[in-house]
């Protein structure tokens, strides 16, 4: 268990920079999931904490030791990979023994552990099978099994969900989070899904293009949006953006960012936004409406599905509270 | 159990299709077989018999013990150690040099991968010559060194090594390193494991190739009691017009088609087994 901290990390392959200077410290048994598109560099980050990548500028600390040039298994760390990577012609048992037998630890405490990550796991019946015999849930847990048995200061994960039906995969997540808090292992947990980032992080940072945009708690990311990609990309659907009016705002904002479901009816010509219903979906609970002005533009209204008016091809305008209107200047920054 | 099933007339006449294939295929060797149990003058008189004879162990012993240039049971020796020799280093070397090209960034990594591809466009018999003048440099003519040493490095082997490894995942590599692996363990604990089926399979095929090896210890082996067994059965063959022993040359084939025949049946096993268990 320990703190984390990276320090103006940038990253290099040949003369592309992919990760441009990334800052964040992360607290003992923090959950810190890393999200963002694919590409955006979010393994690269995950793998210079590891030691799988070399770090090309900046600091890298585990528990106040820099790890810079240090290898992984000197790292104190633990990682899951996306495609398990056990091996394959060991079984259960031994794959979550093997990291333990390379540190020479004795047989009798290596079976202590091995016995004690099953039982937390509930993979004690697959211990002598071989990974081809378990299905992709189980090979999940054995590859969380091998990272638990290390009883490291640090989980790495990289999109350990990914590979999973989506019923499987919402469970796994809230398992991993309560394994995570009852362990008390700091933790970063790389995901391109928002919605696994969402629920499981202590704190988030969302990635585009090798930068941090953002990093904060996920109601705090969700609500208070510091740059435009970061309202487009968590959220679902995504933050409406609108042209600001010339009335409202700071002087150097240039767009508004309002959240679907702050969206409310007005008299047409009143509010935000005019158009028509374009269409709608039904989620059950609640339903999105699809509006779409004259010019093309169109915004998404999330309503609950009792309060849902009957739309016939009608012009409606839309309007929010100020206080759920975010601005934004040329630059996709708050303004 | 086939996924069609097939009646009557068309599973006797697939099986007596069968049945006369393997019977073509196998009357040489029963003809060889029975020739090395009858004496001379049964062979050499018309017709030729088709039944076993009854001096089978009297005829095998000779050929054992006393041959015609030199004892059998030394020439089987001479080609026990000269396939095994080809076929363990081979697949040490290859495994080795594949591991290094595939795992280690070195310079001028793919020139070598290029070189040792290469010398698969230069079988022996292209650069007998050559090898020859080395081999007879060294001293290594009749020695069980000079037998092996020039048919050691295998392209082929390399290339099928490097292609297996090639196809196992970045990722298993980097659990392997955040366990702690270093190198040598991770060639010993998971590549080699990993490698078991193509092991195997290239040992049945190099330890016949080894085996049936003929111009090159042709060559290298002046002295009969250096002699491997494919090479001393041609040697066996008088010249001219001189008497051919024929069931000791015959007795000494199939002992010369034992021990690979027993490779085969022995290596499917395992083979199979290593298919069915370490398939991903
Ligand atoms: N070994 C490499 N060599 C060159 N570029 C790489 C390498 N690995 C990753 N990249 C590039 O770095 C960027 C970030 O990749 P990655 O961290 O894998 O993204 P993510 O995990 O967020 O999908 C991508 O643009 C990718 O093309
Ligand atoms: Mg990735």
């Amino acid at each position: 268990m320990a703190d984390v901290s990276l320090h103006a990390v940038r990253k290099s392959y040949g003369k592309t920079e992919v990760i441009h200077g990334v800052d964040i410290d992360i607290a003992d048994g923090e959950m810190i999931v890393i999200v963002g598109p694919s590409g955006c560099g979010k393994s690269t980050l995950l793998r210079m904490v590891a030691g799988l990548e070399s770090i090309t500028a900046g600091k890298i600390s585990i528990g106040n030791r820099v790890v810079n040039d240090l290898e992984p298994r000197e790292r104190d760390i633990a990682m899951v990979f996306q495609n398990y990577a056990l091996y394959p012609h060991m079984s259960v048992r031994q794959n979550l023994a093997y990291g333990l037998k390379i540190a020479k630890m004795d047989k009798a405490e290596i079976d202590r552990r091995v016995d004690k990550a099953a039982t937390l796991l509930q993979i004690g019946e697959y211990l002598n099978r071989k990974p081809r015999q378990l299905s992709g849930g189980q090979r999940q847990r054995v590859a969380m099994g091998r990272a638990i048995v290390r009883e490291p200061s640090v989980f790495l994960f990289d999109e350990p969900l990914s590979n999973l039906d989506a019923k499987l995969r919402v469970q796994m997540r809230m398992e991993i989070k309560a394994l995570q808090r009852e362990l008390g292992v700091t933790a970063l947990y790389v995901t391109h899904d928002q919605v696994e980032a969402m629920t499981m992080a202590d704190r988030m940072i969302v990635m585009n293009a090798g930068i941090a945009e953002q990093i904060g708690a996920p109601l705090e990311v969700y609500n208070n949006p510091q740059t435009k990609f970061v309202g487009g990309f968590i959220g679902s659907p995504p933050m409406n953006f609108l042209p600001k009016a010339a009335q409202n705002g700071p002087a150097s904002a240039t767009e508004i960012g309002v959240r679907p479901e702050h969206l409310r009816f007005c008299a047409p010509g009143t509010g935000l936004f005019d158009g028509t219903l374009k269409f709608q979906e039904a989620l059950g609970a609640e339903m999105l409406l699809h509006l779409q002005d004259t010019t093309g533009r169109t915004i998404i209204m999330r309503v609950e599905t009792r309060e849902a008016p009957e739309l016939g091809t009608e012009t409606v305008g839309v309007t929010a509270d100020p206080a759920d209107i975010v601005f934004f200047d040329a630059n996709g920054k708050r303004a | 159990m086939s996924m069609v099933e097939k009646k009557g007339a068309s599973v006797w006449l697939t099986h007596i299709g069968l049945i006369l294939g393997i019977a073509v295929m196998c009357f040489p060797i029963w003809f060889a077989f029975v020739a090395s149990t009858v004496t001379q003058q049964d062979i050499i008189r018309p017709p030729l018999p088709l039944m076993p004879g009854p001096h089978l162990i009297e005829n095998y012993k000779r050929a054992l013990l006393e041959g015609v240039n030199a004892p059998v049971w030394k020439m089987l020796v001479n080609s026990t150690i000269m396939a095994l020799g080809i076929t363990i280093g081979k697949i040490s070397i290859s495994i080795i040099s594949a591991y290094a090209i595939v795992y280690f960034r070195f310079p001028f990594r793919m020139v070598f991968f290029w070189l040792i591809f290469l010398t698969l466009m230069l079988p022996v018999e292209v650069r007998i010559v050559p090898t020859y003048e080395i081999a007879a440099g060294l001293g290594l003519l009749n020695s069980h060194a000079g037998l092996i040493f020039p048919l050691i490095a295998s392209a082929t082997a390399t290339f099928l090594f490097r292609q297996l490894f090639m196809t196992i995942p970045d990722e298993l590599v980097e659990a392997a390193r955040i366990d702690g692996a270093g190198p040598m363990r991770f060639f010993r604990d998971i590549l080699l494991p990993l490698s078991r089926t193509n092991i195997a399979a290239l040992f049945v095929i190099l330890f016949i190739y080894g085996w049936n090896q003929y111009l090159w210890p042709l060559l290298v082996t002046t002295d009969p009691e250096m002699n491997t067994i494919v090479m001393g059965i041609k040697q066996m063959f008088p010249s001219g017009d001189d008497w051919a022993d024929w069931p000791v040359i015959m007795a000494t084939a199939i002992l010369a088609m034992l021990p690979p025949a027993a490779v085969v049946l022995f290596m499917q096993r395992l083979f199979i087994k290593g298919l069915v268990e370490s398939e991903k």
